[in-house]
């Protein structure tokens, strides 16, 4: 091991199976946490919200990952692989609490890579096409916001295991609604092309609120939220117009299937492999 | 009976089993971490405890600093290689996930040490809910390198998730600034 570069560490090989990019046969991330479920928690229920929170995690990063080569400027590239990069990393563990509540063992690799889009249970939202800047910072100003609010809540969680991972996400969270909302208000009262493109994008967002609200009720925080950026941003709030389905139950739109495809395909191809 | 660190097999008298736990402690407390390598995993605040049972098992604790943070898998390799190339047999790496580490945990020696390699170190982290703030907000990071308190953000992420990306309009420098989390 190499102390005085990083890079030559990386280059040395590894007796103890330390791996540095993500794919599959990874260290479970919950490794070592005491894994016990607290006599009254419901087990059903913790893996459902677990994987629903973890979903909405994992189908976020990839979109976000989609900007990596393509953002407008290089900062931007990095802080969306940066979100994408948490959130990744609030799936992994998430999946892991799934696996250990759900009575079937599995690793966090089952759930990413070998469950089919009907399966997922993300709101639609996050699986929706990049579409423009716009359209990406106005969805991750919505779904950070409500994250953020709701892992607050989970933060007093019975299952110490979620509550944890609810409580460091709460940090990670800050930074994103921050970065988003930011943007919005820069966009919202910039130019009139950006301007008409931040009304386009909270427009296309709308009809899939009502899912968020579902589970728990966070709907006026983050409603305040929104009101503030848009308020800030010269921007007019969004109607609310529900479509029928619901990610939640896994009906989702024809976008989620090809998005799982690119996301599966190696470890699908390799389902043996490890790296 | 137990083999002790220094390979025999014997019964270890109380005060050389804490003799060995300081040891494994010391150890565990040089690792450096993988991507800031001036740092150790103690200055850093990951390391969150190391101790040994009775049948001279080395547990050490450590905490991510963020949930995604690849180096995670690497720290705990990097500590179990540590202990057992320093001659402890049987190492346990546990991961604390509650409290949820925060860069005050950072010590003082940790925060030199990255100001010497021209990273700006983190100020005090908020404590409970952060409220969204959208006015322009003054706050100052002096340079690493020169000291001047003319600095402005240019990124809030950066390289590796713990940093920001800052630049001094005295020295005209960028910088790297571990940012409060």
């Amino acid at each position: 091991m190499s102390d005085e570069h990083v890079y030559l560490s990386l280059a040395e090989g590894h007796e103890d199976d330390a791996r540095w990019a993500y794919g599959t046969g990874f260290e479970d991330p919950l490794h070592g946490v005491d894994t016990t479920v607290p006599e009254g928690v419901d087990t059903g229920q913790l893996a459902a919200e677990c994987v629903a929170l973890a979903d909405d995690a994992l189908v976020s990063a990839q979109r976000l990952a989609e900007w990596t080569t393509r953002a407008p400027e290089l900062e931007e590239e990095v802080a969306l692989a940066n979100i994408g990069l948490d959130l990744l990393g609030q799936a992994r563990l998430l999946y892991s609490r799934v696996g250990q509540v759900d009575g079937t063992g599995r690793g966090e690799d089952a759930y990413a890579y070998f469950r089919d889009a009907d399966d997922f249970r993300n709101v639609r939202l996050a699986e929706l096409p990049g579409g423009d800047f716009a359209f990406s910072i106005v969805r991750l100003l919505v779904l950070s916001s409500w994250r953020l609010a709701h892992f607050e809540r989970l933060a007093d969680h019975p299952d110490p295991v979620l509550a944890a991972i609810a409580a460091k996400g709460v940090k990670e969270l800050t930074y994103h609604r921050q970065y988003a909302a930011e943007w919005a208000v820069r966009l919202g009262d910039g130019t009139e092309e950006s301007h008409r493109r931040m009304r386009r994008a909270l427009e296309q967002v709308a009809p899939y609120f009502g899912e968020l609200f579902t589970a728990c009720d966070v709907r006026d925080e983050v409603a305040a939220v929104l009101r503030q950026v848009t308020e800030a941003a010269g921007l007019p709030m969004p109607v609310y117009r529900p479509l029928p389905g619901a990610g939640r139950s896994g009906e989702h739109t024809e976008h989620l299937a090809p998005l799982l495809t690119e996301l599966q395909s190696v470890a699908r191809a390799l389902p043996e492999a490890t790296w | 009976m137990v083999t002790t660190a220094r390979g025999r097999t014997t019964t270890p008298t109380p005060a050389a089993q804490a003799f060995d736990a300081r040891r494994a402690r010391r150890v565990a407390e040089q690792v450096p971490d993988p991507e800031l390598p001036m740092l150790t995993l103690a200055d850093l605040g990951v390391l969150r405890d190391v101790r040994m049972t009775e049948d001279g098992t080395v547990v050490a604790s450590l905490t991510p600093t963020y949930s995604g943070c690849p180096a995670m898998a690497e720290m705990r390799a990097d500590v179990a290689a540590r202990l057992r190339a320093a001659g402890f047999e049987r190492v346990e790496i546990r991961t604390v996930l509650s409290p949820p580490w925060t860069t005050d945990w950072i010590t003082d020696s940790g925060r030199r040490k990255l100001t010497e390699h021209g990273i700006a170190p983190p100020g005090a982290a908020p404590r409970g809910p952060v409220a969204l703030v959208l006015s322009p907000t003054r706050r100052t990071v002096p340079c690493p390198r020169c000291g001047s308190a003319d600095t402005e953000e240019t990124s809030r992420f950066a390289a590796t998730s713990c940093k920001a990306l800052w630049r001094c309009r005295a020295c005209r420098e960028p910088f790297e600034y571990v940012k409060e989390i």
